[in-house]
């Protein structure tokens, strides 16, 4: 049954997808690697981690996506649950650090030696273990989201109203954060990492590895929502979307909908967000900042919500304007990203990838059409209804 | 009441106001099992709370509602009702349009209604042949791969009769079905909604008299909030208070 399911996901689009995602896992790391620099096929160092925090935004943009383009859940928070599977990642890599920091404590990370304390605190425990932090990735973020959510919909929260509410809890996150005796660096966040499963971050191989790891979970991301949204659960959230109240009465428990959705929306985020830290190397409060959850809306209404594809290409198209336009404008990059986002709305509601396929479709039918009065193939007229 | 055969739903001195308001007002109400019966009455009668009371969108301050004898409708929600057997068609023509006619259905159809089963359903072949029936019923066959959207409004009524079938539900609560469309279509519905009573009980909401008459049900009257009359058209219509509250204006 499960496979049943999971086959259904791989419709032609979804084996697209997930080709090129893994086509380029393979590609980017072996041209960095292995052609000589110089080379003008390779990809420079700097790109790899570069494009591999891409990556990371697009899970992100596609997890938002899943709640907001399927389910009509307009997450103003999201930001959040990236954050925390970035922090639960930052928690591994500051025990990995060991006695290689500036204090040389084998067990406390440096910011909490400066800040005189005396044993590693109660939820540090475990995080030296990969595996651990791993599990952490995925629970801490989806717990949340649980809790969370089963407290809002159950409440009936909906609207603006949910949305405010995930702007304050990202909010009310961003300050907790920021304070030293949280025990999470405080305003630093947690930084100077060494290595990652043995293998030293700053060299070449391990960047590439991370690049690749990113492009396969977005992968495995992009096959999950798909096999979400195809089925039946999915025309359940797309139902909720449009009529909320209609569904109730078709006996569907429209909050346990919404709840699943919203979890697994926040379990892939927080991967997402664990596969972003390692790649930039800090992770600090900023993170939690609502104006980063406010981003990741537009890169999925930019790329187009409601289609899978969209939140990708959005993901990747924004950032990519925003490194190069940083670069050359950094005083109006709020200005041309406030421009795009009205831009967006006025002219392409459906975002680029939501706008193309509306194209091929009304190409088609000019087509079908065309060949119709060719008479070449003509339907036979519907008998009319008795 | 009879113990031993209950009536399908039993409403006893039901009330709710909404702001001082008195919506429905000491209502008492019985459906039998497999009774079709029309419900007619002015504007702010309390007909359509009356069905958000059964549908559970809306709580009454004090009575009794009972469904299949000993089921208080009064403590379960919207979607623990649904699954009861109690199906409702809006007012105004609610389907879900940016599914196609065929999904609409699907998603009517009574199956488990948790996250998983959904995630893990493939319709048998059971199931779509049960579907294509409804779609010969509602005769939308032809459009059954066509966007909710695109259906004119007869035909959205249409489909939602269609999902109430679907649900395979023990009662159906029908609210205006014959509003906007042409006569012919009427007509149509009237045969419809006759053919749904003959496996289970019906309640329809209307304002058309022809339509009424056309669906040969008992008829009760409501107004300000409970009953004023009730029997066939004819006695109802005969009856002064009906007329001076209802028909004559």
């Amino acid at each position: 049954m499960i496979t049943r399911t999971l086959l259904r996901a791989f419709d032609g689009k979804t084996s697209l997808v997930v080709a090129i995602l893994i086509t380029i896992a393979i590609a980017v790391p072996a041209s960095n690697l292995y052609l000589p620099v110089g080379h003008p096929l390779r990809v420079p160092n700097h790109f790899v981690p570069l494009l591999g925090k891409y990556l990371t935004y697009a899970m992100l943009a596609l997890a938002l996506d899943l709640v907001w383009g399927y389910c009509g859940i307009l997450s103003l928070g999201h930001g959040a649950f990236f954050a925390l599977g970035g922090y639960a990642m930052g928690m591994y890599l500051m025990r990995q650090i060991g006695d290689r920091g500036v204090y040389a404590n084998p067990i406390l990370p440096d910011f909490m030696v400066f800040l005189n304390y005396q044993e590693l605190p109660w939820f540090w425990y475990g995080f030296d273990m990969f595996w651990f932090a791993a599990i952490m990735v995925v629970l801490v973020p989806g717990l949340l989201a649980f809790v969370f959510g089963w407290f809002a919909f159950r409440s009936r929260v909906t609207g603006v109203y949910l949305s405010i509410i995930t702007q304050a809890m990202t909010y009310a996150l961003l300050l907790a954060f920021f304070r030293n005796d949280m025990g999470f660096g405080g305003n630093n966040g947690l930084t100077d990492f060494k290595d990652i499963l043995g293998a030293p971050l700053q060299a070449g191989s391990t960047r590439a590895a991370l690049f690749a790891a990113s492009a396969i979970a977005l992968a495995l991301s992009f096959i999950v929502c798909s096999a979400i949204v195809r089925s039946k659960l999915g025309k359940v959230l797309v139902a909720v979307r449009d009529a909320e109240s209609r569904t109730r009465f078709l006996g569907y428990r429209v909050d346990n909908y919404k709840l699943f959705a919203f979890t697994a929306s926040a379990v892939i985020a927080g991967i997402a967000g664990a596969l972003y830290v390692p790649q930039v190397g800090i992770i600090n409060p900023g993170e939690f900042a609502p104006a980063n959850s406010i981003e990741i809306v537009i890169w999925t209404a930019v790329g187009g919500r409601g289609t899978l594809v969209g939140p990708i290409v959005g993901a990747v198209l924004v950032n990519a304007g925003k490194s190069w336009f940083t670069g050359v404008f950094p005083e109006f990059w709020l200005f041309a990203l406030g421009g795009l986002f009205v831009a967006v709305t006025l002219f392409l509601p459906k975002g680029i990838v939501g706008a193309l396929a509306q194209g091929w479709t009304a190409l088609k039918a000019r087509r079908v059409s065309a060949r119709a009065e060719d008479g070449s193939d003509a339907a036979p007229e519907p008998s009319p209804a008795e | 009441m009879d113990q031993n055969h209950p009536p399908l739903l039993y409403l006893d001195g039901v009330s709710v106001s909404f702001d001082g308001f008195k919506a429905i007002n000491n209502l008492s109400l019985i459906v039998q099992h497999g009774e079709l019966q029309a419900i007619i009455g002015p504007n702010g009668a309390g007909k359509t709370t009356m069905m958000d009371i059964i549908t559970g969108k809306t709580r009454p301050d004090e009575g009794e509602v009972f469904f299949a004898g000993d089921v208080d409708l009064t403590r379960l929600d919207e979607a623990a009702i649904a699954e009861l057997g109690i199906g409702r068609k809006f007012q105004k023509p609610t389907v879900f349009e940016s599914h196609t006619v065929w999904d609409n259905l699907e998603l009517a159809l009574k199956k488990p209604r948790d996250v998983f089963s959904a995630w893990f359903y493939h319709p048998s072949e059971e199931d779509v042949g049960r579907l294509e029936d409804i779609l010969a019923t509602i005769r939308l066959t032809e459009r059954r791969e066509e966007l909710a959207a695109n259906l004119s409004h007869g035909q959205k009524q249409w489909l939602e009769i269609g999902m109430l079938l679907a649900q395979d539900p023990k009662l159906l609560l029908v609210d205006e079905p014959v509003a906007g469309m042409t006569d012919a279509e009427t007509v149509e519905t009237a045969k419809l909604l006759r053919e749904i009573a003959k496996s289970r009980s019906v309640v329809v909401v209307e304002h058309d008299m022809s339509f009424i008459r056309d669906l040969a049900a008992r008829v009760t009257v409501l107004a300000e909030g409970s009953v004023l009359a009730q029997g066939s058209l004819d006695h109802v219509s005969a009856d002064p208070r009906v007329i001076e509250s209802y028909l004559g204006r």
